[in-house]
């Protein structure tokens, strides 16, 4: 596939910080990425380098098949929609929109048409002679994207574009966003800190860590076949649970630390393994079931409920195996209480095995 | 990938002198030297004698450099009164000073904290009064003044011109309290309340410990504009009491005499001594008071 | 003391008037939150008496002819006519009228650029602030004596002029009643440039920074920037800024009796100074205090569009 935007062996110093460590990225035309992490781990900077707000220590980037390492960020190919919207208080929408253009000189039919086709793909039009002040959150929001969509570029980034807005908004605006990627078929680069964002509109997501690239990968695999530790535990919510214990190439067993033994002959090694190492095996809490359907699962055991959580949709139960606490996702119809004993079980095949000492995926 | 070592690659040439580097600080220079070559000046001419002064020009540097126009300065300049040199406007300023800040902030912090935590009916109004009124020229007020103070038998005296300098410094420094408490969560002030403590115990306990910092702006805010007050100075303090300023302009601009610019020069460095002691002493503070003076609340 | 009902009424902000029987109602206004009201008393007082009170009293008694006491009879606008009739306080008013919008518009101007020069990523920036806000830490009454030194027609820079050989460049404002007040802007713009500065890059520091990457990503140079898009965001600080300068050059006297002693002759005298000559040297009140009323005013002129702009009924940030 065409590359769209290629970034290689990229470093970035703040002095002796290093904020981004020889990173490479292909993205390809017309893909969307989420570059996905908490704060402080390089994901909005790493959009800043390529938007060319940043300049950068060490490496390349290419955008459109043209070295733009050293180019000014008008210069890219690039639009860009801020957090905090960064609209032009004192301009209406429609000199918003058209600041820029007017500023490169670009004759004035060619400008309106541009802000006109802006304004009907964003359904803005009514709001073209306002001043952002009299604009609601995803109003403004919209705006700025427009400002980057009169740029007729083929690189949208996106740094946080919903994170100033309500939770009713933001899930309102996110399906906007897909929607409009699938009519303009740009290749969009979005930094978030929101799992749910990532996971719902990524083609590929890039879980970023201390200025590295963790995985970069397509949500499902990322949420089922996390590479390491760090990305099992950061995706999902609730998160994954985990187990410490021991594995058992031979006889294809996984002792936890207090002698609870899981059969593990179903998983999926994704490298060899032989004689015996210190593991920790993950399994998500819609995972594990419980009674008739726990029975026919490689592991079971009868647990004792502690907590209870109805969460409206599903129930979230906790207990605890091999003295480890573990939570499960079930079916809100199914009533548990407190103190109740109950069999729960799993299949490895669905949990992750991960070395305990390199936390990478075996 | 040959071609790639040819291509832009890393950090981004920057030579280190750009035409805008150099525009740049070359403009930063010249104004410095504008804002700097007074005091240059101040000080040159405050070090050298009076045939040198008259002979050569300001810019030189002193050639026969002598200390004794600070001496005179401080010890026997006249005023046109007396000679007793700018030692009596310094102590009569030091006088002034010292207890109009301490009432004028302790009053305003009490203020701002009463503004903030415990409104009762009209408390807003009066505060909004009160910053207009910072608006309104002095010599409106001057005259009224002078009868109040009469009446109080406080005119001419350092009582007087002391309680002048806490009224009028009343409606900046209550603004620096009154948005600074404000700006603590509230949440501290309800758990004290709950906890039983009282108006003052609030106050002492919490408040003031955890607004150091707001002291100290106040603090530095009050001695510099205190200290070079001269209007309140020459008119409610009384010819014995002249604050230093009056006393400078007094004996810079007195008609007799034989003008002695070299004394006068370190009557004025004397003068300003004190602010631009706590200016360079506080950096930041200095100005981060007069940013938070200007914020409206 | 009822410490809980006293939380209530505190906490619910505005109380409402209780309920209440016509005793209770005022025995609340005078005994609710007393240590407030009592911690409050100074400021009540001087809002009352001396801001209220005082300056009522002295635009009463710019209605009478006082002379050396307050005790006159009332004569309408007689001392407003004189006032206007003396040339000595219209060219006191022109004056500061010259004055005023020179060292308005320079320090705003200079005091913006500055800003912009300071907001350049430069180094020593600590330094390069210090240097430009030291003058405003001195007193009026320093400033005007330095410059005094400094413009001296014998001694100072123009002397400096003629030895270098510039014989036909003068630099001697202050002897001059045409040129005097250019000295005073000259000395009061070393003074409060720095301080103008320093507000408009709280200003400049205010402004989101992801403007200026937008503005970036858009193309526009750094100049225009400036100009169409901070400039325009800083309508706040500038208000507030012109309104505190403003204000400040209204009561204009220390620089003036420091640096020229409102001469040569009254070429460079302002109403400050009338008033004070009036009040307190020439024993005529009734003057002095028409002439406060005339400041006052002028004051208020600047004051109530900006209070209605900034406080007015439609907020729009």
């Amino acid at each position: 596939m065409e590359s769209s935007v290629s970034i290689k062996n990229l470093s970035l110093d703040f002095g002796s910080v290093k904020v981004l460590q020889s990173l490479d990225l292909e993205v390809a035309r017309g893909e969307f990425i989420v570059l996905l992490g908490p704060s402080g781990c390089g994901k909005s900077t790493l959009l800043n380098c390529i938007a060319g707000l940043l300049d950068v220590t060490e490496g390349q980037i290419f955008i459109g098949g043209k070295n733009v390492t050293w180019a000014e960020p008008k210069d890219r190919g690039i639009g860009m929609v801020f957090q905090s919207y960064a609209l032009y208080p004192q301009m209406t929408v429609e000199r918003n929109l058209s600041f820029g253009l007017r500023v490169a000189g670009m004759p004035k039919a060619e400008i309106e048409q541009r802000v006109n086709r802006a304004a009907e793909i964003l359904q803005i039009q009514p709001l073209l002679a306002r001043k952002p002040a009299n604009l609601s959150g995803g109003q403004r929001q919209r705006v700025a994207i427009g400002r980057a969509l009169v740029r007729d570029v083929d690189v949208f980034l996106f740094d946080e574009p919903l994170s100033n807005l309500d939770a009713k908004l933001r899930s309102d605006l996110r399906v906007e966003i897909k929607r409009l990627h699938h009519r303009l078929k740009n290749t969009m680069i979005y930094v978030t800190h929101d799992q749910i964002e990532a996971l719902t509109l990524a083609d590929r997501i890039a879980i970023m860590k201390n200025g590295e690239i963790q995985q970069l990968a397509d949500p499902h695999t990322i949420y089922n076949r996390p590479v390491n530790l760090y990305v099992a535990g950061f995706i999902g919510s609730p998160s994954m649970n985990f187990l410490e214990g021991t594995l058992n190439a031979a006889n294809q067993t996984f002792v936890a630390d207090d002698g609870t033994v899981v059969p593990i002959a179903t998983y999926q090694f994704a490298t060899p393994v032989s004689g015996s190492t210190k593991a920790v095996l993950g399994v998500r809490p819609e995972h594990i079931v419980i009674g008739e359907e726990a029975k026919s699962k490689p592991f079971n055991q009868e647990v004792e409920i502690e907590i209870v959580e109805p969460m409206g949709s599903d129930t979230l139960a906790w207990t605890k195996i091999a003295g480890k606490a573990v939570t499960f996702r079930c079916d809100s119809d199914v009533v548990i209480t407190t103190g109740q004993k109950i069999l729960v079980g799993f299949d490895p095949a669905r949990g992750s095995l991960f070395n305990a000492e390199t936390t990478n995926r075996i | 990938m040959a071609v790639d070592t040819l291509e832009p690659r890393g950090m981004r040439p920057r030579p280190f002198f750009t035409p805008r580097k150099i525009i740049i600080y070359s403009l930063l220079f010249f104004v410095s030297v504008y804002y700097l070559f007074p005091m240059y000046v101040m000080i040159v001419t405050s070090l050298k004698d009076l045939d040198e002064v008259r002979g050569g020009n300001i810019f030189a540097l002193p050639v026969r450099f002598t200390f004794d126009p600070w001496f005179k300065a401080w010890n026997s300049a006249c005023t046109g009164l007396y000679c007793e040199g700018l030692k009596v406007g310094f102590f009569n300023s030091v006088k002034i000073t010292v207890p109009s800040v301490i009432v004028s902030v302790l009053i305003a912090s009490i203020n701002g904290y009463a503004l903030v935590n415990w409104r009762f009916k009209g408390s807003e109004v009066f505060f909004v009064i009160l910053l207009f009124g910072s608006f309104i020229p002095y010599q409106v007020m001057l005259y009224p003044m002078v009868i109040i103070l009469r009446e109080l038998k406080m005119f001419s005296t350092l009582q007087g011109v002391i309680l002048i300098h806490t009224i009028f410094g009343m409606p900046i420094l209550t603004l620096l309290f009154r948005n600074y408490f404000a700006s603590l969560p509230p949440e501290l002030f309800k758990a004290a309340r709950v906890d039983g403590a009282g108006f003052w115990r609030i106050f002492f306990q919490i408040m003031v410990p955890m607004s150091l910092p707001i002291f100290v702006v106040a603090m530095i805010l009050q001695i510099t504009g205190i200290w070079n007050d001269f209007l309140f100075g020459v008119i409610y303090a009384g010819n014995q009491n002249y604050p230093m300023t009056v006393q400078l302009n007094n004996i810079v601009n007195s008609t007799q005499g034989v003008k002695e610019y070299n004394v006068n020069m370190a009557a004025t460095i004397l003068t300003g001594l004190v602010p631009l002691a706590v200016y360079f002493i506080s950096g930041k503070w200095f100005v981060r008071g007069i940013a938070a003076g200007a914020v409206k609340g | 003391m009822g410490h809980l009902s006293m939380a209530d009424a505190t906490l619910s902000a505005q109380s409402k008037p209780e309920h209440a029987t016509r005793p209770s109602f005022l025995r609340n206004l005078l005994l609710k939150n007393l240590s407030a009201k009592i911690a409050a008393l100074p400021m009540i007082v001087t809002v009352l008496v001396v801001f209220v009170g005082c300056s009522a009293w002295s635009v009463y008694y710019s209605f009478t002819n006082s002379g050396q006491l307050p005790s006159g009879k009332f004569v309408g606008f007689a001392q407003y006519e004189r006032l206007f009739h003396t040339a000595r306080f219209i060219g006191a008013a022109k004056n500061l009228a010259m004055y005023g919008v020179m060292a308005l518009v320079f320090t705003m101007v200079i005091g913006f650029l500055l800003a912009v020069l300071m907001d350049q990523k430069i180094r020593f920036e600590n330094t390069f602030r210090t240097i430009l806000l030291y003058p405003f830490a001195l007193s009026f009454i320093v400033t005007g004596l330095v410059w005094q030194w400094i413009m001296n027609p014998n001694y100072g820079i123009e002397k400096v002029l003629h030895d270098w050989g510039f014989t036909n460049l003068h630099f001697d404002l202050l002897n001059n009643g045409n040129t005097v007040i250019y000295g005073l802007v000259i000395a009061g713009l070393w003074q409060g440039t720095g301080f103008v500065m320093v507000l408009m890059l709280a200003g400049l520091r205010g402004v989101d920074e992801e403007i200026w990457k937008a503005a970036r990503v858009d193309g526009i140079p750094t100049w225009r920037t400036y100009l169409q898009i901070v400039l325009p965001m800083m309508r706040g600080v500038i208000v507030t800024t012109l309104v505190i300068v403003g204000s400040g050059i209204v009561r204009l006297y220390d620089l003036v009796v420091a640096l020229t002693q409102g001469g040569p002759g009254f070429a460079s005298d302002v109403p400050a100074k009338y008033v004070y000559d009036y009040m307190f040297g020439r024993a005529n009140l009734g003057q002095g205090l028409a002439a406060s009323t005339v400041m006052l005013v002028t004051v208020a002129i600047i004051l109530i569009p900006w209070a209605y702009l900034e406080f007015g009924p439609k907020k729009n940030k």
